[in-house]
């Protein structure tokens, strides 16, 4: 077992025929992932990388019975991509796109939120690398390779911080039941407290390592949930420890903002929650592995 | 992105939103003809020169002066118009005054606070205001914050007129008359609009002050845009003042690098944002300081490689410099090319430390080898640390 993604998942490309689109869709599919179609409007119809490409997601739904998609639209249009996949009821929705305006992303939320039950759409991102349950689903933009099936779920607000993390644990010899990437922006599907749940619940998980950053209070709010809820141990690591309050850093997420979201105040959450904190990204796999039990 | 007050009041003023008569300018010649246009406009020898910078407290720092004569007026110009403002906000070296802002004097009856912000934990946008106006609000929510009212937006229905009017109550207008609370309600609706219409990131009201003639008018106001949303607003773009921005800052946006200038003297170059502060967190863990935050993004090319390269050495303060790349799109060996082609056009002078990991990093870090640049390789994060941090340390010395 694993959480979000696996070998049953089928997989559809929003913006498959473009660079992007289909350069990581090669990519995941040499990894095995199940590739079922692709959706550019206007090119329904035709064959891409020898996929199935149509007009729009409900279509491609009705046609491959895909379950999940990943969008790599351009960020003016994206909004409107999560949207689409939203109402065609899909259950899974990756995000890589950066740059999406913030107002888009409230109108998005509030579709996110006015969803109930089991059938509700869970978004990951934007801005994210995606998500991969190693040996058999790869969505998003993450190298493939340093991964190793295992039972150490990751979650991040970083792309290549991930990769390093996982890296780390892979070289100590621990694999990963599945890595989540939810991305750097304020406005975001999946946040730590949701990826939480769902990796207590998975079997097949056994301790998980989380990486947040600057910005906002995902952090504090998932060292509370931790606390209170979370029987498996996890390790965790904060970046922006000399980040400059009032500027953003790369991520649009990434500010101290009136005093607010600084890593200090992250790491006394997170330990006082009795969460081992790595000192430094040097050390995520090792702290991780002092934990386990 | 940020722009000046008399840029955030001309575009508040053509949403509708009342603000001060007044007119920018940025020599004394126009300063004196502004202000001789705002006395005749108003009806009122009052006229408050007011520095613009990218700054807040500029009161407390002497970049704000009400003046009553023409000859106040003139005095006021000449001292504040480049004058080097030093505030809370611009460090101890100040900011130079390049640009004025002369406007009506206003009867204040009272002063308030009002501003649209993103509340990221619950997903919407915030209408907050307060009754201590001219406060800094973070001070306020920290020691009276029953003194702060909030009404959350839904992101379609936008804010209601009901929820405006709410606060508007709750501000204690009604003292003043229906009317100055029906001005409140109609200008909090026009705020939120003028949020969303223009794409803000933060848009503060401070104060917002009921005038002894009963009107609500927006005295200072502060505008942020969101970065991600400035493809639709070329207009907004356009009123960047490049005297504002880090000049390395504004080549780096060129290259679509990301990049802040730091105070310390290792320049650093990383894939990734997350990485890219983690980086910066392990010099400063073994003792250095870093120079920058730099990230060349995920799928750089080589010639970005080189741009970001040139920036980060064209920082004089730079003393060495550390390369840490984990290649998961963007490739090993198309960094050490991209480092090659930086260093035979500029040339090395400070140490340069490189940590390779990721996909293709052996052709890497053969190319790097075969180089015959002096570049010292390492073996990992901690490793590319100390020894960028030993290296730069013995350059001071």
């Amino acid at each position: 077992m694993s959480i979000l993604v696996n070998k049953n998942t089928r997989l559809l490309v929003q913006g498959l025929t473009g660079k992007n689109g289909t350069f990581h869709t090669e990519k995941a599919v040499e990894y095995g992932t199940n590739v079922v179609g692709g959706v550019t409007p206007g090119k329904g119809g035709s064959t891409h990388l020898n996929l199935p490409v149509f007009d729009t997601v409900s279509d491609a739904v009705k046609q491959t019975g895909a379950n999940a998609t990943v969008i790599y639209v351009p960020a003016a249009i994206a909004a409107d991509s999560i949207i689409e996949a939203i109402l065609a009821g899909l259950e899974l929705v990756v995000c890589i796109t950066e740059g999406i305006p913030v107002l888009d992303m409230l109108k998005v939320r509030r579709l996110l939120d006015s969803q109930t039950g089991p059938t509700r759409t869970r978004l990951v991102g934007p801005n994210c690398p995606g998500v991969i349950t190693p040996g058999e689903c790869k969505i998003g933009i993450m190298p493939g390779y340093i991964h190793k099936p295992g039972h150490i779920g990751v979650v991040s607000r970083s792309g290549t911080l991930t990769y390093e993390g996982v890296h780390q644990l892979t070289q100590l010899g621990l694999g990963q039941s599945t890595c989540v990437g939810i991305g750097g922006d304020p406005i975001k599907g999946m946040d730590f407290i949701d990826v939480l749940e769902m990796f207590e619940r998975d079997p097949e998980t056994h301790a998980v390592l989380m990486m947040g950053e600057i910005g906002g209070s995902s952090e504090e709010d998932a060292a509370a949930y931790i606390k209170k809820h979370m029987t498996k141990p996890v390790a965790a690591f904060i970046a922006g420890q000399t980040a400059p309050p009032g500027r953003r850093m790369g991520h649009a997420g990434a500010i101290i903002a009136g005093g607010k979201g600084t890593a200090s105040d992250k790491i006394a959450a997170l330990q006082g929650a009795g969460i081992a904190v790595a000192k430094t990204p040097a050390e995520l796999g090792v702290t991780l592995k002092s934990v386990l039990r | 992105m940020n722009i000046h007050e008399y840029q955030a009041k001309e575009l508040l003023r053509k949403k509708g939103l009342p603000v001060p008569i007044g007119k920018a300018a940025l020599t004394v010649e126009e300063a004196e003809s502004a202000a001789a246009w705002v006395r005749s406009e108003s009806g009122n020898s009052l006229v408050v020169v007011k520095a613009q910078i990218h700054a807040g407290g500029r009161g407390k720092g002497g970049g704000v002066k009400v003046t009553k004569t023409q000859e106040d007026c003139s005095a006021a110009i000449r001292k504040i118009l480049g004058m080097q403002l030093v505030t809370h906000q611009t460090g101890p070296e100040g900011k130079k005054v390049g640009r004025l802002l002369l406007e009506q004097g206003v009867d204040i009856a009272k002063e308030f606070y009002a501003a649209v912000v993103l509340d990221r934990q619950k997903g919407r946008l915030v209408l907050m205001v307060s009754t201590e106006g001219g406060m800094d609000i973070e001070e306020v929510a920290a020691h009276q914050p029953d003194k702060i009212f909030k009404a959350v937006l839904d992101p379609i229905l936008g804010l209601a007129p009901c929820q405006a009017r709410e606060v508007a109550f709750a501000l204690g207008l009604k003292s003043a008359g229906m009317e100055a609370v029906n001005a409140a309600t109609k200008f909090f609706a026009t705020m939120v609009r003028a949020y969303q219409e223009l794409d803000c990131s933060l848009l503060e009201i401070n104060p917002l002050v009921l005038t002894k003639q009963g009107q609500i008018i927006a005295l200072d106001a502060k505008v942020n845009f969101d970065d991600n949303a400035l493809m639709r607003h070329p207009d907004i773009e356009e009123l960047r003042d490049l005297e504002e921005e880090e000049p390395a800052e504004t080549e780096a946006k060129k290259f679509d690098l990301s990049y802040v200038k730091l105070t310390g003297n290792i320049g650093c170059m990383v894939n990734g944002a997350g990485l890219a502060m983690s980086t910066m967190d392990i010099i400063r863990f073994y003792g250095g300081m870093p120079a920058n935050f730099l990230d060349v993004g995920g799928g750089a090319t080589a010639e970005k490689v080189t741009a970001a390269f040139k920036i980060i050495t064209a920082d004089p303060a730079v003393r060495g410099i550390f390369i840490n790349i984990f290649g998961g799109i963007m490739k090993c060996d198309t960094i050490a090319k991209g480092v090659i082609t930086a260093v035979k056009e500029v040339g090395l002078k400070v140490p340069l430390v490189v940590r390779l990991e990721g996909t293709n990093v052996e052709l890497g870090k053969q190319i790097l080898a075969e180089s015959g640049l002096n570049v010292v390789a390492a073996s990992d994060m901690a490793d590319g640390a100390q020894k960028i941090v030993a290296l730069a340390g013995q350059v001071a010395a």
